[in-house]
């Protein structure tokens, strides 16, 4: 492989990883209140389709659309309608209490089918399948410092990404700094892993996985918009591409321990592994389909090795799944 | 602000079980007060008003002269008071500075170091010993029980319930404990500890108030007290109950247990050496306060539990001719031994049955390993169901609703129908009439009686001695894992048998203590 093949590569990689590290963080900051939210690829579909929603009117109204509004209805949309998606899962799993697993599949299959539909009708509006256009957006989210950006090899690997890449990569330190070292991220730990005990100490069970469930459903759908704007360049795509990002993104939080600095490298591992098989010469078709299976086996690897090393460190939060009743008689 | 609080003519029901009744209590800071009672007097539910995880139906609590309502633990916390429960609220993964501080939110950030430091000052002040970077999940039971007093004092509790705190200690921790109750009482906190351990009792506290059923009997200082009249006022006077007993008839070996010890994986013994003899024909009482090794007896005897090297148990079939040891052996292969064992546990619809399931396939789990297609036999399970729903007058809409809707007394029922039908040679019943109504209690008697005069051996594990002292022939007493003693039911008295269970068998250490 040269030099330059490599740098490729690394360069998808982060480009990939970048989607599937949003994915999971919100998932990590979901799951520390207890809530399995597999809704994950349904909700970056939300936030994916909203921000381009957004966009593509604004950008359809306006002749000469101003970059920062741009950037403002893209985020606003996308946070809003991810946020939207978490808190019906919320309320399905909190207030109702309906089992989450359930209540995460549905939630994916529901946005799946809203954002394709949303994603169908753009393309009559624009005049037809792959016509979307929101150039401008896409320019703002896909700009990057020219300076550093040619400077060789390190430009090319550090510089040549658009500022969501370094977005997300501050939010994996700031929410693990959060559950590390403040008082509410210590509540948070807490909820998702007694809640009862939680309770008896005062602590609001059902705020905290509710913010929890929803702020990290907003970070979740920053995926989706990353992956719209960047990733395919400001378009929509009825590939299901979205959906297989998602579950990557849950596989990610298994695999690192529900640590978010752990899922920065495991992000652009996963990424390096998914587009490996394009980088290496002679891979026969059937061949190639195996070296796409690698994020997952490797996933499924890791969990093996966990589960011998039986380390309390390396467990998922101890209630996670479950519905949280307040013993009474 | 005095932390005296006085609880007044305080009054709880769940549905019709009337759990307290005009209970009368007044706490002083500086003094440590036990709690007395048998099991469901009511202690618990009594201190869990105070604690705000229950509200009272009737009555008044007054702390430092002034009325309250106490709505949640965070309203206690507010007034000062905490309490340690049996089972620990703590978070397993987090460290015990981490575990103090929950909930707190005493700044931003949490500066585990400050706490450290200050956690250490309380240690030193009353003589704990807390690792503050220890994970929970690493520490052991008396740390766990440490560790949740240092989080009360942290937060300023100023009164402290502790409920049956030495139950899960060695006599070392115990002492350690009442060392740190001693040091904290001196400085002015006051502590209620529910109890119902006589000799902690006359160690530990200065008053005592007594609880009997939910009602309160009495309260007096320990100085002017002695273990055979707290007795007295725990289990009461005897009332006969008019239950049949048959002279047993053929009497002959069926179980006996030889120097049996058990140990849990805490590496608490539940059971100390532990020897005796169960007989065909007739009902083998064992009494003792809950948790003394009664459930592990039962256990160990239907293969659950692990017994330690040099315990024996001998099983004699009904004909008499083979013996085999059931240690080591697992619920199945006692079964394929040809032991003909039937258990009632405890935990009916946890051990018993399946609450999801209907009375026939309830019945079938006992017999689905007899058939040999693929297919299930439901028709002799239906009848099963069916003849037990006739015999034992099971009030249920139909055979196939599931067990868990019918009440506590209708699940006992198909429980007991079901294992009664194996005709078995030995039944064990685990507190077979709790919860139960008057005659549905005299149907299980008339039916362990039914089993007696067949020649089964039945071993009655009960909690009300009068029931105790008229359904069986001989008593055993279980305390803190040890027999205490085997009686004849005929001619003991509550009193003996109450002592016994509180291991001052007359025989032992005398009434004086």
């Amino acid at each position: 492989m040269s030099l330059d093949s490599l740098l490729a590569l690394l360069q998808a990689a982060i480009v990939f990883g970048t989607v599937i590290l949003f994915g999971s963080v919100g998932e990590i900051l979901t799951e520390k209140s207890g809530n399995l939210n597999l809704g994950v690829p349904g909700i970056m579909y939300l936030g994916g389709i909203a921000g381009l929603v957004g966009a593509f009117f604004y950008e359809m109204n306006n002749p000469n659309p101003v970059p920062i509004l741009c950037l403002v209805i893209a985020l606003g949309c996308a946070i809003a309608a991810a946020v939207a998606g978490a808190a019906i899962f919320g309320l399905l799993t909190i207030t109702l209490r309906a089992n989450q697993n359930v209540a995460g599949l549905t939630l994916t299959i529901f946005s799946g089918g809203v954002a394709n539909f949303f994603g169908g009708s753009l393309n009559r509006l624009a005049g037809g399948v792959g016509q979307i256009s929101v150039s401008a957006t896409s320019a703002v989210f896909r700009a990057n410092i020219p300076v550093l950006r040619d400077i060789p090899i390190v430009g090319k690997l550090l510089f040549s990404h658009g500022f969501m890449v370094y977005l997300s990569l501050i939010l994996a330190f700031a929410v693990s700094w959060f559950l590390k070292r403040t008082s509410v991220g210590l509540n948070l730990r807490a909820v998702g892993e007694n809640p009862a005990t939680a309770d008896a100490a005062g602590i609001n069970v059902t705020k905290y996985k509710y913010l929890a469930t929803c702020i990290g459903g907003g970070i979740t759908g920053l995926g989706g918009l990353y992956y719209v704007m960047d990733y395919i360049k400001g378009t929509w795509a009825n590939d299901y591409t979205i959906e297989s990002l998602g579950w990557l993104a849950v596989a990610l939080v298994i695999f690192a321990s529900w640590r978010p600095t752990r899922a920065i490298w495991g992000a652009y591992l996963f990424g390096v592994l998914f587009w490996l098989y394009l980088y290496i010469n002679g891979l026969s078709r059937g061949t190639k389909e195996l070296f796409k299976m690698l994020p997952y086996v490797v996933t499924i690897g890791w969990l093996i090795i966990v589960s011998l090393r039986r380390s309390r460190e390396n467990q998922p939060p101890a209630s996670l799944g479950l519905s949280y009743f307040r013993e009474e008689r | 602000m005095t932390n005296e609080i006085r609880m007044v003519n305080i009054r709880k029901t769940f549905g019709e079980v009337v759990a307290n009744d005009k209970v009368c209590l007044t706490i002083n800071p500086g003094e440590i007060l036990s709690l007395l009672g048998e099991n469901g007097s009511g202690k618990t539910t009594l201190m869990n008003m105070l604690s705000g995880i229950y509200q009272p139906d009737g009555g008044h609590i007054f702390v430092g002269g002034r009325e309250v309502v106490i709505r949640s633990p965070r309203d206690a916390f507010a007034l000062g008071i905490g309490m340690i429960h049996q089972h620990f609220k703590l978070v397993d993964v987090l460290t015990a500075a981490e575990n103090i501080i929950l909930g707190l939110n005493e700044g931003a950030l949490t500066d585990l170091k400050a706490v450290g430091v200050r956690v250490k000052a309380i240690c030193d002040r009353y003589g704990f010993v807390v690792e503050p970077d220890k994970k929970v999940y690493e520490m052991s039971v008396s740390e766990k029980q440490t560790l949740e007093i240092v989080k009360l004092l942290y937060r300023g509790a100023e009164i402290l319930i502790l409920d049956e705190p030495t139950a899960v200690l060695t006599p070392q921790e115990t002492d350690m404990l009442f060392a740190v109750m001693r040091n904290m009482k001196e400085d002015g906190k006051a502590i209620i500890i529910i109890t119902h351990k006589l000799h902690e009792v006359m160690d530990i506290s200065d008053r005592v108030a007594v609880l009997r059923k939910g009602l309160f009997i009495g309260e007096v200082p320990t100085c002017e007290t002695d273990p055979q009249k707290l007795t007295d006022m725990m289990v009461g006077r005897a009332v006969s109950l008019n239950i049949d007993r048959p002279e047993p008839k053929e009497r002959r070996e069926c179980l006996s247990m030889k120097n049996v010890t058990v140990v849990d994986s805490d590496g608490v013994k539940k059971l100390n050496d532990v020897s005796f003899t169960a007989y065909g024909g007739e009902i083998l009482g064992i009494a003792g306060i809950s948790g003394s090794g009664q459930k592990e007896l039962l256990e160990t005897v239907a293969g659950l539990c692990r017994v330690c090297p040099g315990g024996v148990i001998a099983y004699t079939a009904q004909d008499g001719a083979e013996r085999d040891d059931l240690v080591g052996k697992s619920p199945v292969e006692i079964r394929n031994l040809g032991v003909r064992l039937a258990f009632v546990p405890e935990d009916r619809l946890g051990m018993g049955l399946v609450g999801s399931m209907g009375i026939p396939d309830n019945m079938m789990l006992r017999s689905y390993k007899e058939g040999h297609s693929p297919f299930t036999n439901r028709k002799k399970p239906k009848e099963l169901g069916a003849a037990v729903v006739r015999d034992l007058e099971v009030v249920t809409p139909g055979l196939t609703t599931p067990v868990r809707k019918l009440s506590g007394g209708n699940v006992q029922k198909v429980l007991v129908g079901r294992e009664l039908a194996a005709s078995p040679s030995l039944l064990m019943t685990a507190y077979a009439v709790r919860g139960l109504d008057i005659n549905t209690s005299y149907t299980i008697y008339r039916l362990l009686n039914e089993q007696k005069g067949r020649g089964a051996a039945v071993i009655y594990v009960g909690e009300d001695l009068d029931v105790l002292l008229e359904l069986c022939d001989r008593i055993l007493v279980l305390c803190a894992g040890q027999i205490s003693g085997i009686v004849d039911g005929r001619n003991t008295t509550k009193e003996e048998v109450g002592l016994m269970m509180t291991h001052l068998s007359a025989a032992e250490e005398g009434v004086d203590s």
